[in-house]
């Protein structure tokens, strides 16, 4: 493999972006605006939607969660270059956040909590300065090497320097402590959920503006051919280290607002486990459009917190959807749904809805079949000991005879072949909406 | 001193072969697709459960045939019915699949056999020291070890080298499309190549199995050292990685038995002055047995740095 940018087709993963590069949004200066008065709006008012206590830490994961996510897709969706390490710049960011939140406690620094961000900037930025110089160099498998042997190296390192990363345990803090602000003592959780959605709001500003410069454009360009960014007077390595740079730069605020989340920081920030997260959920929510990392951020942090409560193994769903979405949609769920926007656009959308109804149905029932096997396997491999009897989407049943077993393969196997049936149909509509649409 | 060196030797070298059956078959998938397998790793984690599982009821011989040639065909499916399919979408979409595969398997490994390491005992035939250096009793087992991943190491080489097969590897590793055009079945090549190359690491996973720990999270530990072989030695180069594997064999066996800081080599020589604490007062006492596990990482970042092609690649990564 020469260089992973140059081979890759990329029309078919990070296709969207190019798209968009080629022809610009109609609507004008207010259409940029809209959106983000939305975002706005949405941010302010989830809190009154969601009061319970439950929904608004969620909410603040989530703010966390699309900073990382975002900054993550300045590399991997933006740039094309793909990390494994991502969680370094995360990591350090919220240690140097824990500790200078500490000074300040000790009335060594005198820094407000609400400005406690800026100290995860500046370590992200410097730690991108100095980690990006050396692996920026080659785009493609080496770079993401090079990210994966500077992870470890961190990670590992990070378990040696025990006085700084307090080991296992981690550093702790305490963000009530700290200078006050127009009376803020940041003690309530709703405090701090506004606090991470201003400071996502502004970063996700700042990232998408980034976009629409002309080094968001060299970026793309670099991504897609660095050849010719030569060509035309540029160097690849200076443009994929200032995005290297700026996204190490975001994902310090990420990992601040985490530490003033927590208050609490340790090793498992840095952890490959870390940077493989927003590796999903970047992926997941689709890198090829500029809401793609935002959706996975919000679907990822959900299924996080909501899976788990459901099922042991919700991590196996979750590896399980992520393998399902890079076969047969690399575009993610914002690239699915930007599948539909030409048709949306021409009003011929609606003639999808019966198929993607029939096609629903057996997709439905096949998944009922799939969870039942995976969880009465569960049941029998590793909860034997709790005995056979289990309840499953409310029904009782053993697993210790064949007949719960037949009947769920039936149903996955049965909801299979219809699915596998309806996928003409579906095919058809979609032929005849897009004539439809290009027609109009 | 000379006990230290020639057990440290042996059980590097040991470490090294081992790694190097792992390092070959990702080495040779890596050459003909392309895509570097995340999940390879996690192959050998399942020949070790699959050889410990089959050991249970038939003994340790037959779980050791068994084993492997069950994974070499899970393996040969992933490639049929994931990867191929992946492969139109680009380079990262594979790297990404194989990626997910490794969390997936993770995950199984956990459901089924649990976090707890299970209990992969050696086999009775060769539970026995094989001979004693110094002090040190010697198991023969390791000696089995030692003897399976060479014996392996010149059957892959006589394969690739000599027979018809090997031959049409090689051309395919090159010239896929010319290969084609002769009326091979390339996609069945790269199907076999990576049904073989898991196969392999299958056969290193149940060799390993009872002298390591057989536990869920061995996949995870070994599987960024494989990555660290292959890239330092040169990707797609099968000498480079048998250099790199002995190199990273020695290197971390060594390091594992070096009990030496900076703080008991200045008390050797006589310097008791020592910084109170902090940052450097951990990099004062911390012994390179500890940085042993960061050493690889270095390398590899060392190497890429200097010489993007690995030690002996001919093409860059």
């Amino acid at each position: 493999m020469t260089d992973l940018v140059e081979r890759a087709p990329a029309g078919d993963w990070a296709g969207g972006q190019t798209e968009k590069a080629v022809r610009p949004r109609t609507g004008g200066r207010l259409g940029h605006v809209v959106p983000w008065v939305i975002a706005a709006a949405i941010l302010l008012a989830a809190p009154q939607i969601f009061t319970s206590g439950g929904s608004l830490t969620m909410m603040s994961l989530m703010g966390i969660m699309i900073v990382f996510a975002l900054s993550y897709n300045m590399l991997l969706g933006q740039t094309g270059l793909l990390s494994f390490g991502h969680a370094v710049y995360y990591g350090l960011g919220a240690f140097f956040t824990v500790h200078a939140m500490n000074a300040v406690t000790a009335g060594r620094l005198p820094v407000p909590l609400a400005a406690m961000p800026l100290v995860g900037a500046v370590t992200g930025l410097a730690f991108g300065i100095v980690l990006g110089a050396v692996s920026t160099r080659r785009a493609g498998t080496v770079f993401a090497m090079i990210s994966l042997g500077l992870a470890e190296l961190v990670a590992s390192g990070s378990h040696i320097l025990h006085s700084f990363f307090g080991g296992e345990e981690g550093i702790t803090t305490n963000r009530t402590k700290m200078l006050r602000l127009f009376d803020l003592s940041f003690g309530p959780q709703i405090q701090v959920y506004y606090l991470i959605a201003v400071w996502c709001l502004i970063c996700a500003v700042l990232m998408y503006a980034i976009t629409r410069t002309p080094l968001g454009r060299l970026c793309n360009a670099v991504r897609e051919n660095p050849e010719r960014v030569e060509f035309i007077g540029y160097e690849p390595q200076t443009v994929r280290l200032t995005a290297f740079c700026l996204s190490a730069m975001f994902a310090g605020v990420a990992g601040s607002l985490a530490a003033i989340n927590f208050e609490i920081v340790n090793v498992s920030y840095l952890s490959l486990h870390q940077s493989g997260v927003v590796l999903l959920a970047a992926f997941i929510g689709g890198i090829g459009h500029f809401v793609g990392p935002v959706i996975g951020a919000v679907v990822v942090t959900l299924l996080q917190v909501s899976l788990s409560d459901l099922t042991e193994i919700w991590q196996l769903y979750f590896g399980l959807m992520f393998i399902a979405i890079v076969m047969f949609a690399p575009g993610g769920i914002a690239g699915l749904a930007m599948m539909h926007g030409p048709l949306i656009r021409a009003g011929t959308a609606h003639r999808l809805i019966p198929s993607y109804l029939l096609a629903l149905v057996p997709a439905l029932v096949m998944l009922a079949g799939l969870i039942a096997l995976i969880e009465m396997a569960f049941r029998a491999l590793v909860k034997a000991g709790d005995g056979t009897a289990m309840t499953l989407f409310r029904i009782p049943l053993d697993v210790a005879g064949p007949l719960p077993w037949i009947i769920a393969l039936l149903v996955a196997g049965g909801g299979f072949l219809a699915f596998r049936a309806t996928w003409p149909r579906v095919a058809e509509a979609w032929d005849a909406a897009a004539t439809a649409a290009k027609e109009a | 001193m000379l006990e230290l060196l020639i057990v440290s030797t042996l059980n590097g070298v040991l470490y090294g072969m081992l790694l190097f059956l792992m390092a070959s078959g990702l080495t040779l998938i890596f050459s003909m697709m392309g895509v570097l397998n995340f999940a390879h790793a996690s192959f050998y984690m399942l020949g070790a459960f699959f050889g410990y599982q089959i050991s249970r009821y038939t003994g340790f011989w037959i779980g050791l045939v068994a084993a492997p040639l069950v994974v070499g065909g899970l393996g040969a499916l992933v490639e049929r019915y994931g990867l191929r399919n992946v492969h139109r979408h680009g380079h990262v979409p594979e790297l990404l699949f194989t990626f997910g595969l490794a969390y997936v398997i993770e995950e199984v490994v956990q459901m089924i056999w649990g976090k707890l390491p299970v209990d992969y005992r050696v086999p009775p035939l060769l539970d026995f020291p094989a001979f004693t250096i110094f002090d040190t009793n010697y198991p023969a087992y390791k000696l089995f070890m030692l003897a399976v991943s060479v014996a392996i190491f010149v059957g892959l080489l006589l394969v690739l080298a000599r027979t018809r097969i090997g031959l049409i590897i090689q051309a395919a590793l090159t010239h896929p499309n010319m290969v084609g055009m002769l009326g091979h079945d390339v996609a069945k090549v790269f199907m076999l190549v990576f049904g073989v190359g898991t196969g392999l690491a299958a056969v290193a996973g149940v060799i390993a199995g009872p002298s390591l720990v057989t536990q869920s999270n061995m996949a995870g530990l070994l599987g960024p050292i494989l990555f660290v072989v292959v890239v330092v030695g040169g990707l797609g180069s099968l000498t480079g990685a048998f250099v790199a594997s002995l190199l990273i064999g020695l290197v971390q066996t060594f390091a594992v038995s070096l009990d030496v800081s900076v703080s008991s080599v200045a008390q050797a020589l006589g310097i008791t002055a020592q910084p109170a604490g902090g940052v450097l007062g951990d990099l004062w006492t911390v012994t390179i047995a500890q940085i042993g596990p960061v050493i690889p990482y270095l390398l590899l970042v060392v190497v890429l740095i200097a010489r993007p092609t690995g030690l002996l690649g001919n093409r860059e990564a």
